[in-house]
């Protein structure tokens, strides 16, 4: 076997990849939050609008979005391929099977958190991206899709919402052990830095979900349903 | 000697060889001492069944002073049962309260199978260690001991790495049946001590590549065998197989596949 | 047969004998080495470092365990230290004082020469296994740190916590995996010799039962290394692994490997004590806990049930303080074993069953700090606790000796050569090196030295000269001992008694712990003596073996390992009666010193006793052979 193959197919180089690109997801997520804010910019959409024109027009952003769609794919894949590797490590399971101490259960349902995570995005991809790229949208003033008008449609329902801010816990969950696993598996552990990591991990996993999910709640609530 | 005995319900994996089916079996047991170690509760109900002609309950012990790693008991839940840092041999009766259910099961695990009701073979983590586990140095060709002089923080933190006693609580305790832990000790031990430097990055390949052999799953990070670990050992030693691991891939010439040790 | 008791040492003055023999013996040109087979049956620290050393020189070697793995031989469980003449404390050790000490500490019953190149080779081994990458302790300028040892008055013994043989053993195993990988070891895991097989009164093979699937197998080699360890176990409870047996030294032993010194038994004097019958093994508190904490019972049988802190520090009897001011509560093994035993029949021993004697650390704490207690002991701390329910920070440990060692051993002579040719012992295994007592720390030496730096030399005297071609299995001695060991297999499954194993063994751990224990006497020995015939007797006709001989069958292999305590028991016996002296670890109450000291006699009894076995039911045969003191002056060993 290539030695790169090797590397990449081992089971330390298989985590490493899910840890970068988990990383990377990570950073799309920041990205897409700051974007998704101008959504709250009270200008009916046109900031937004610009915003989300800009995103799938612009050649750099365009590469950016592939290497992103990779990233997401190749994150399901190892995950999924890990997870039949890990099943089959233990084929016979435990009639009793408890709980260690100190150990989070996030960390041990990082499969189905991923999952629900999934399920979340076809539906969301269905709706927004989809819409934007090939669907029939509206134009706003300024000649962009008016994809403000299609969100603002979506989160006048309520159990669009209430699926949304479920999805945003798991999002929460997930990150709550995968933002410091990540560091863990690229082997950057260190006794000063990694209570720091840890902490940052937590932060990061409260506020980016709040953050989106507070958006429809806002929107909800102002389109007065 | 504590006057007060105890009765439990114990519901043991009972399998006759490799290939049998196996199945639980409940074994009432009265006249339990407090005082007794876990394996010693065992041998009242071997010495019970073996007067009654039934055949004990096979399995592995041996010093029981919690260094041989051989005891390897899943007891209701939890790898060596439900204490931190304790072999099965030296987990009490007086641990677990009259009348308790206590499940006992053998380790699980794809590379660890079972020989015979408790009993499983871990020779994975022999061949783990043929693989690279070692210093290269034959006998009669070292310098003087006290020629390298070591931090006694290093050799303090080798030797929380090296501790581990091969018991495997690590891969039963793993959702995945990881043996990170396991591997991630030796060459954590070997990797900080300047007698390891030079076969680093070859061991850490090297033993990688025979743990994946041997059909153990990949870490998660749960953390789970730190935690049921009986020596404690740190989740950060698997931080750093992990560089080891990466750093050595990427840095070293060996571009070919490891001759992995067969069975 | 009788074999003349040879020991080969070599001429010259001590301190060069083992220069002038490794130039003389014969050397086996490194390119037919290979052609070659050493078979090594256990892989402790003897066996692991031999079978290594033996594949880095070349020869094929077959390596067997009755574990699952090399790394649970129970060398794993030396807590304290090693010891090595480094004089890296500059407090005056050297190899001559190493010697010296180990000498006196044996009470004078071993072979000189053995013993001054133990000292020799263990500077070698520290070398050795700190570059296997050993993590000994370290002080904070990153040398390697000592401390002393009971019957040592300076600090020589090198240690990693309270881990010493487990690191030193997974070093040995280290080297013996990489090892297998290479091919020239094959490992023969779960596998237990049964017997050795002679041709032409050459040991030429073993024959193994594998415990997994009770196959009975034939294997052959130029040489065969028992590194099988003690029989501490014929005492039922003692501080071995429940797998410790003497079955390969015995077996050897009914072929004409005499054993030497049967009667010299080490009890331990710092293990956790007894607690109930239901106990299966004893746990050894280390050694070096004597180094902080002082030992003491009450003055007054009246308080012995009463909480230690209510007990007055005048009516504190700190017995090895007072009578030994020198070494206090470092005195050697067998002196503290002993008189924790004088105190606890005067009535004075603490706990529950009264047999137990306070270990104390609080002016260790209060003089240098928990902290440094914990750092040095934390593990011994945490593992008496979990065992005792007790806390030693806060309450005294109970302590109490147990058997733990085994001085006696297949008599080898300077090459480790039993008696039979091509037949080694090493380790534990043999007699060699301990004498009457062991002291601290020295048995992880003596068994690395062995493997290491002894016999990886001394064998090739003997291969130099044996062709490469020898009887392979297809020779017909090897049948007739497979059938010999098949048939005994199942002779014991078929007795189908009423009476299990493991009764036998406690009775007989029975016999021997009272008889031939910390004291004996003529009186009781005789009557362990018969005792012992009596349940060999009727273990024979009355044993209950359940489950077959074809299969994984535990029972059978207890019951065969209690057959030969059973009679092994018996020339522990036989020797303890014949040596009408007290030394070491051996003490016969008729022969002490108005102090009640060991009195020994060098005028008749300053010989290796070698006993030669006749068959079943037959009396030994005693040899003779004489120890000559030249560098040591003999004296009556005093720590006071």
């Amino acid at each position: 076997m290539n030695w790169f193959t090797r590397v990449l197919t081992s089971s330390i180089g298989r985590k490493v990849l899910m840890a970068l690109t988990g990383l990377f997801l990570s950073l799309f997520l920041v990205v897409h939050l700051i974007g998704n804010l101008q959504l709250l910019a009270g200008d009916e959409g046109a900031a937004f609008n610009a915003y989300a024109a800009f995103m799938t027009t612009t050649p750099i952003v365009k590469v950016a979005s592939y290497l992103l769609y990779a990233t997401f794919l190749l994150h399901i894949v190892q995950s999924i391929l890990l997870t039949m590797h890990n099943r089959s490590a233990r084929p016979v399971g435990y009639r009793s099977a408890g709980s260690s101490q100190g150990v989070s259960s996030t960390s041990r349902n990082m499969g189905i958190l991923g999952t629900i995570i999934l399920v979340f995005l076809i539906i969301h991809l269905r709706n927004f991206w989809y819409e934007m790229h090939w669907g029939e949208i509206t134009t706003d003033a300024a000649g962009n899709k008016d994809l403000y008008k299609v969100v603002s449609e979506a989160f006048a329902q309520w159990w669009y919402v209430a699926l949304y801010i479920v999805s945003m816990v798991g999002v929460g969950f997930h990150l709550w052990h995968g933002f410091a696993s990540s560091f863990q598996t690229l082997g950057l552990n260190h006794a000063k830095y990694t209570p720091f990591i840890k902490s940052l991990g937590y932060g990061f996993a409260i506020l980016i979900p709040l953050g989106f999910a507070l958006i429809p709640i806002i929107m909800f609530v102002q389109s007065g349903n | 000697m504590a006057e007060e005995t105890r009765k439990y319900t114990l519901e043991i994996w009972r399998q006759k060889n490799a290939n049998d089916k196996g199945g639980f079996k409940t074994y009432p047991i009265d006249d339990v001492s407090p005082d007794m170690s876990f394996l010693e509760m065992i041998d009242l109900l071997n010495d019970r069944l073996a007067r009654t002609g039934e055949e004990p309950v096979t399995f592995d012990h041996d010093c029981r002073e919690g260094i041989c790693g051989a005891c390897s008991m899943y007891i209701n839940g939890h790898p060596h049962g439900p204490h931190q840092g304790v072999t099965t041999c030296q987990l009490h009766m007086r641990s677990f309260p009259n009348n308790a259910k206590i499940v006992v099961e053998p380790w699980r695990a794809q590379a660890f199978p079972v020989v015979k009701d408790l009993m499983v073979d871990r020779a994975a983590f022999d061949r783990i260690i043929q693989a690279g586990g070692y210093v290269s140095v034959n006998t009669g060709s070292a310098r003087d001991a006290n020629e390298t002089p070591i931090s006694k923080e290093i050799a303090d933190e080798a030797f929380n790495a090296a501790a581990c006693i091969g018991c495997g609580a690590c891969v039963a305790a793993c959702k995945n049946a990881s043996a990170m832990l396991f591997v991630a000790a030796k060459v954590s031990q070997l990797a900080i001590l300047p007698q390891g430097q030079a076969e680093r990055k070859a061991r850490a390949e090297k033993m990688v590549a025979q743990m994946d052999a041997e059909g153990f799953g990949a870490c998660t990070n749960t953390g789970a065998c730190s935690a049921e670990c009986p020596k404690e050992i740190g989740q950060e030693h698997i931080a750093r197989l992990n560089r080891e691991f990466l750093g050595a891939s990427l840095s070293s010439k060996n571009v070919g596949d490891f001759k992995l040790i067969k069975q | 047969m009788n074999r003349e008791l040879k020991s080969h040492i070599p001429e010259g003055a001590i301190a060069e004998k083992w220069d002038n023999h490794k130039f003389n013996i014969r050397l086996v040109n490194p390119a037919n080495k290979r052609k070659y087979n050493i078979i090594v049956v256990g892989t402790g620290l003897a066996g692991a470092s031999a079978a290594a050393s033996f594949a880095e020189l070349g020869y094929n070697v077959k390596a067997f365990t009755f574990h699952d793995s090399p790394r649970r031989a129970h060398s794993i469980a030396a807590q304290g230290g090693i010891n090595a003449a480094k004089n890296y404390q500059n407090d005056g050790d050297s190899i001559f004082r190493l010697f010296y000490d180990t000498v006196k500490g044996g009470d004078y019953r071993s072979r000189e020469a053995n013993v001054y190149r133990l000292a020799q080779v263990s500077v070698s081994i520290i070398d050795q296994c700190v570059a296997q990458g050993v993590p000994f302790a370290r002080e904070y300028g990153g040398l390697l740190d000592n401390r002393s040892f009971g019957g040592a008055l300076v600090s020589r013994t090198f240690y990693a916590k309270g881990q010493t043989g487990q690191q030193l053993l997974l070093g040995a195993y280290s080297a013996l995996s990489r090892q297998v990988a290479t091919g020239k070891v094959k490992m023969y895991p779960r596998t237990e010799m049964l017997d050795v097989v002679l041709i032409d009164g050459k040991a030429r093979g073993i024959i193994t039962r594998n415990l997994i699937t009770g196959a009975v197998e034939a294997h052959d080699a130029h040489a065969v290394v028992l590194a099988t360890g003690g029989y501490s176990n014929v005492f039922y409870l003692s501080t071995n692994a429940m797998a410790c047996n003497a079955t390969a030294a015995w077996r050897a032993h009914r072929h004409g490997a005499y054993f030497a010194n049967p009667c010299f038994t080490q009890i331990h004097p710092t293990c956790i004590p007894v607690s109930g019958d239901h106990q299966s093994k004893l746990t050894l508190m280390s050694e070096s806990l004597r180094n902080d904490g002082r030992v003491w019972v009450p003055r007054n049988p009246a308080d012995k049930n009463k909480k230690p802190s209510e007990i007055a520090e005048k009516d504190r009897f700190y017995y090895l303080e007072e009578k030994y001011p020198t070494f206090g509560n470092l005195v050697p093994r067998d002196v503290a074993s002993r008189n924790a035993k004088y105190v606890c029949d005067e009535g004075l021993g603490v706990g529950k069953t009264g047999k137990a004697v306070y270990l104390d650390f609080s002016d260790a704490i209060k003089r240098e700090g928990r902290k440094y207690v914990e750092d040095k002991y934390g593990n011994l701390f945490d593992m008496y606790q979990r065992i005792t329910d007790d806390n030693p920070y806060e309450t005294p440990m109970r302590i109490y000796p147990a058997p733990h060692y085994t001085m006696g051993g297949l008599w080898v002579d300077y090459n480790l050569m039993t008696t039979i040719e091509g037949l080694y012992a090493i380790g534990e295994a043999n007699f060699s090196d301990h004498g009457a007592n062991r002291l601290g720390a020295s048995a992880l030496m003596q068994g690395l030295a062995d493997g290491y730096f002894v016999i990886p030399y001394t064998i090739g005297n003997y291969l130099a000269a044996e062709p490469y071609k020898v009887e392979d299995t297809s020779h017909p001695a090897f049948s007739e001992a497979i059938d010999r060991v098949k048939e005994r297999m199942n002779r014991l499954i078929n007795i189908k008694g009423n009476t299990v194993p493991d009764d036998f063994h406690r009775k007989l751990g029975r016999i021997m712990w009272d008889h031939c224990g910390m004291s004996r006497t003529g009186d009781g020995l005789k009557q362990a003596r018969e005792q012992v015939r009596q349940l060999r007797e009727e273990f024979w006709k009355d044993v209950k073996v359940v489950g077959t001989a074809d299969g994984l069958n535990t029972e059978l292999e207890k019951a065969s390992r209690i057959a030969d305590f059973l009679e092994l028991g018996e020339l522990m016996i036989v020797d303890a009666l014949d040596r009408e002296e007290s030394c070491g670890g051996h003490f016969r109450e008729e022969h002490q010193t108005p102090e009640g000291e060991a009195l020994r006699n060098d005028e008749d009894f300053a010989y290796v006793a070698a006993w030669e076995y006749q068959g079943e039911n037959k009396d030994f045969i005693l040899h003779k052979e004489d120890l000559a003191f030249e560098n040591v002056k003999l004296t009556q060993r005093s720590y006071k």
